[in-house]
């Protein structure tokens, strides 16, 4: 699981979604994996906005990889003649190229812990606590 | 007269996602074409997109666009590995009614022949309602996230199946599974090993009503599983969407199957 994913993913279960705690999920025990994605500029630029920075931040804190702590602006992704940056290539790697193949998503409100197997997280919750 | 099925999650559970996910490599091989009404949603989106393909199955709709970003789920494990190799978007294991994402803050989903397979009215409502909460909300002149939602119809005549109005809207439907015989030449293969998809055809291949046509090679080394399917009758899709407090902005018919747009209302 790329880590763009975990901007957009909070706890399933319908009472954590109103608690800030439960975003982002906290990854545990996560074993990191690289594996390549066709680069593009537009999908960068389109997503930045997008995303929460300040949680990106704290995952990328959490997994012990590099996030600077403002978001880059436009101008930085790309040089002359629209040549993509060593910035925008590393945050394309940091976020698409990343991967999270096992280990454990943790709810920061509930702590119910998700697992990861092989690349895919599981977020199928036994019937009382949906 | 309806055999209505017995108003409980295990009951899906057995009669979809067990057999979903014991099929999943052979289903999959049968869907890859995308239909025209769904392809033509995802391509009408603006680049940069972000939103979702609730209960994705194999994938097939992640390879349309690869302009917007979609976090695709479905409950089939085997299925969603399938789904992740599709970049750039991303897979998990989810159910339709406890997803794990923020409400109102997508700008499109898409459900493809997904909220059939829920046994009650309720659970079916609940599940659009939850797909319809995950959109983002009109503000500030920005028109709010859209779903679109697809269906099985009950007025499928002219279909290889023959439902019309007036049948049964709760059934279980056939799969036949065929294990794979190595060294068969090709020519020789029944029909149900090599499918195709196409929304005129679906299940056609499979459908054990009429393995008569294909004779005794149907008595070894084949499996039969049973799916669970509410079929839409017309205007019940567009009903079910008002009650999960939905605004239906465009709905239609398309090859046996019944399709809305829609949006939450504000």
């Amino acid at each position: 699981m790329k880590l763009l994913t975990l901007n957009f993913l909070t706890c399933a279960r319908r009472t954590c979604k109103s608690s800030p705690l439960s975003f982002p999920l906290h990854p545990c025990d996560a074993e990191l994996e690289i594996a390549d994605v066709d680069f593009s500029l537009d999908f960068l630029r389109n997503i930045l906005p997008r995303l929460e920075w300040d949680a990106m931040v704290a995952l990328c804190s959490e997994l012990s990889l590099p996030l600077s702590a403002t978001v880059p602006a436009a101008a930085e992704l790309s040089g002359a003649g629209d040549e993509p940056t060593q910035s925008a290539k590393d945050l394309h790697h940091l976020l698409l190229e990343t991967n999270i193949t096992a280990g454990k998503l943790v709810c920061g409100n509930c702590g119910h812990e998700y697992a990861i197997k092989e690349g895919i997280a599981n977020f199928l919750l036994p019937a009382h606590m949906v | 007269m309806s055999t209505q099925p017995p108003d409980s999650s295990d009951y899906e559970s057995e009669h979809v996602h067990q057999v979903y996910e014991q099929i999943a490599s052979h289903f999959s091989s049968t869907r890859y074409k995308p239909w025209p009404i769904v392809e033509r949603f995802l391509l009408s989106l603006p680049d940069g997109s972000i939103g979702l393909d609730i209960g994705c199955g194999n994938g097939k709709y992640l390879s349309v666009n690869k302009n917007v970003y979609i976090l695709a789920s479905d409950r089939s494990t085997n299925l969603t590995k399938i789904a992740s190799t599709h970049q750039p978007h991303s897979a998990l294991v989810a159910d339709t009614i406890a997803l794990p994402h923020k409400p109102a803050s997508f700008d499109f989903a898409i459900s493809i022949a997904v909220v059939h397979h829920l046994s009650t009215p309720e659970r079916r409502r609940e599940a659009i309602h939850s797909i319809l909460a995950l959109l983002r909300r009109a503000e500030n002149g920005k028109e709010a996230g859209k779903a679109l939602i697809y269906v099985w119809a009950l007025e499928q005549k002219d279909s290889r199946r023959g439902w019309d109005s007036g049948n049964d809207q709760d059934v279980l439907v056939p799969w036949v599974m065929k294990e794979k015989r190595p060294k068969q030449p090709k020519k020789n293969r029944s029909k149900d090993s090599t499918a195709d998809e196409d929304p005129t055809k679906k299940d056609e291949n499979v459908d054990l009503e009429n393995n008569s046509a294909v004779g005794p090679k149907h008595q070894s080394g084949e499996k039969t599983f049973h799916r669970y399917y509410h079929l839409y009758r017309s205007g019940e899709l567009e009903q079910d969407i008002t009650h999960a407090d939905g605004l239906v902005l465009d709905s239609g018919y398309e090859k046996d199957n019944w399709w809305a747009i829609a949006s939450p209302k504000s």
